[in-house]
């Protein structure tokens, strides 16, 4: 029982929620870029919050569904189709084996998810499906998805099928049809070495605008802008979580995601909360941000108004 | 260590990142690593569920806390009771693991170059690296790779202008004053004088790596029929 790639698309990746406490051996937490657009694919399928989906970055992927099941795609807009009809997006779909699932490219946001009921049967590696191509761990042997991959799953005759409502879908990016007018709002706590960075590089960094650059990966959104250099360049390497907004002497801020090392000797100002760096992960080159202080008060009520939200949201049954 | 030369700083909206002694002053010191050693002792019990990883560095230890089970303030007063705790510096001076290195300018090209630079022979220089008992002061850059300090001043060397494509697993290598032994085949830039068959990573064993931060590495020397014998391979660079 499985689901077999017949394209794998740019950039496909199993994921669950990340690999946690596995540091103190220098493996880093991998998991979704957009973790929310995840976890919607898992709610809509009745999965566990971290059963393993598929990242696609910028879309491409087509599936042979080779068991009965449904899945459900979240994150960037794109269009999806079983077997050439087309399908809703934030919606669960029934297929039977045979059937085949074809996913188009981004038009606006580039990370979606695709799950399955009961998510992708993954031999954990440290505890973890999620895949860390640079550390070749997790998904299938470390490596992102290749044409004719086995992705093994169970089977799933009957399971209610549920959609959000398209009022509750996010907006992504600034690029194509939902472009927002308006910067994308990073909120950032001052820490690590803020104190180190002048008053006026510190206020030249919370009023200008920073736009995305086209070298940026899973371990790190390179901005291009004003530059903010740190004055004490020298440092002795450290721990760097996820968000952690890194400059190094050219000046130019890098705002480390998910595949980061997991120690590094740059100035940090500080770090965005997950949040945006989801939401910065949807983002294009191009597309502009700016960056704003908050403290921890601040970051702990955001973070509970957006859980409760995501918990508190209905979802629409769908009748067959 | 007086704990007036420790201080708390926020990282993230679920991490404090704690430092050890001044951390402008750029000194690598074995005593600073042993009370981060057993600071992280202290940290795992205090927070034990709460805890989401750790990350123990030169004079740093970054805490990650889970923020569905504390906030920030119990993160914060845990830490600062922790740091107020006098006595907790045992004497825990970490496991002694001994390391075998196949010494070679083969496959080690940059020795020559370290023993020319310090105006020593090879023979030396091999002493000198297996002489000195380093200690693991952070683990990081890829899975299995550990920092080990301090390298005698004689044999420190900059990292290559132009770094290699790709360096072999088991690669020992010197960068400023510190040493490593390179897990997996990656890229890399520091000066290689040897080849070790002790894997420093192992997936499929338990534990994963060897050594973990706070233990003491020593060197030993070995041939190259020892090498192939404890199962080490041979590629060219």
């Amino acid at each position: 029982m499985s689901f077999k790639v017949l394209q794998p698309g740019l950039l496909s990746l199993i994921q669950d929620l990340g690999r946690f406490g596995q540091h103190d051996i220098g493996l880093t937490t991998g998991g979704p870029l957009d973790s929310e657009a995840f976890l919607w694919a898992n709610r809509i399928l009745h999965n566990e919050s971290n059963a393993c989906a598929i990242e696609l970055s910028f879309g491409g992927l087509q599936l042979l569904v080779q068991t009965d099941s449904y899945f459900c795609v979240t994150g960037a807009g794109l269009d999806i189709s079983v077997n050439g009809v087309n399908k809703a997006l934030w919606t669960s779909h029934k297929v039977v084996s045979g059937d085949e699932i074809k996913l188009g490219y981004s038009s606006h946001g580039c990370r979606s998810y695709i799950g399955i009921a009961g998510g992708f049967n993954i031999n954990p590696s440290f505890g973890s499906g999620a895949t860390v191509m640079r550390e070749k761990v997790g998904g299938l042997n470390g490596a992102k998805l290749a044409a004719n991959d086995i992705l093994p799953c169970a089977k799933t005759a009957e399971l209610a099928r549920q959609a959000l409502p398209e009022s509750d879908w996010p907006l992504y990016g600034q690029q194509g049809s939902n472009k927002q007018e308006s910067d994308a709002v990073l909120h950032l706590l001052p820490g690590y070495q803020h104190h180190l960075f002048d008053s006026t590089t510190r206020a030249r960094f919370f009023n200008s605008q920073y736009t995305v650059t086209d070298r940026s990966d899973r371990m790190g959104m390179r901005l291009e802008g004003p530059a903010v250099p740190c004055p004490s360049e020298k440092m002795l390497s450290e721990g760097i979580c996820l968000g952690a907004v890194q400059v190094p002497a050219d000046g130019q801020p890098i705002v480390l995601l998910n595949d980061r090392q997991t120690i590094g000797g740059y100035p940090k100002i500080g770090a965005i909360i997950a949040r945006d760096t989801a939401q910065l992960a949807q983002l294009r080159p191009g597309d502009t941000v700016h960056f704003e202080a908050i403290d921890l008060f601040q970051a702990h009520t955001i973070n509970t108004l957006a859980q409760l939200k995501f918990n508190a949201t209905p979802l629409l049954y769908l009748k067959d | 260590m007086n704990t007036s030369q420790t201080h708390i700083e926020i990282a993230s909206e679920n991490s404090y990142i704690v430092y050890f002694g001044d951390p402008d002053s750029l000194q690598i010191s074995p005593e600073v690593s042993a009370v981060i050693a057993a600071t992280c002792e202290q940290i795992k019990q205090r927070f034990s569920v709460r805890l989401i990883d750790l990350v123990a560095s030169y004079a740093s230890v970054l805490v990650i806390y889970d923020t569905h089970l504390c906030d920030h303030l119990w993160a914060k007063n845990a830490l600062r009771s922790i740091l107020n705790t006098p006595e907790k510096h045992s004497e825990n001076r970490g496991q002694l693991v001994k390391i075998p290195v196949f010494y070679s300018t083969k496959y080690g090209p940059e020795l020559a170059l370290l023993a020319e630079n310090a105006g020593l022979s090879i023979a030396q220089v091999i002493d000198i690296h297996s002489a000195t008992e380093y200690r693991v002061y952070a683990i990081g850059f890829a899975p299995g790779f550990a920092y080990l300090g301090e390298v005698d001043e004689r044999l420190a060397a900059p990292r290559l202008s132009t770094p290699r494509l790709k360096v072999p697993a088991g690669a020992v290598a010197i960068a400023d004053r510190q040493t490593a032994v390179y897990p997996a085949s990656s890229p890399g830039g520091w000066n290689l004088i040897g080849l070790c068959p002790t894997p420093m990573f192992n997936p499929e064993k338990q534990p994963h790596m060897p050594v973990t931060v706070g233990d003491r590495v020593q060197f030993f020397a070995i041939d190259e029929p020892q090498y192939l014998l404890m199962g080490g391979l041979l590629h060219e660079l």
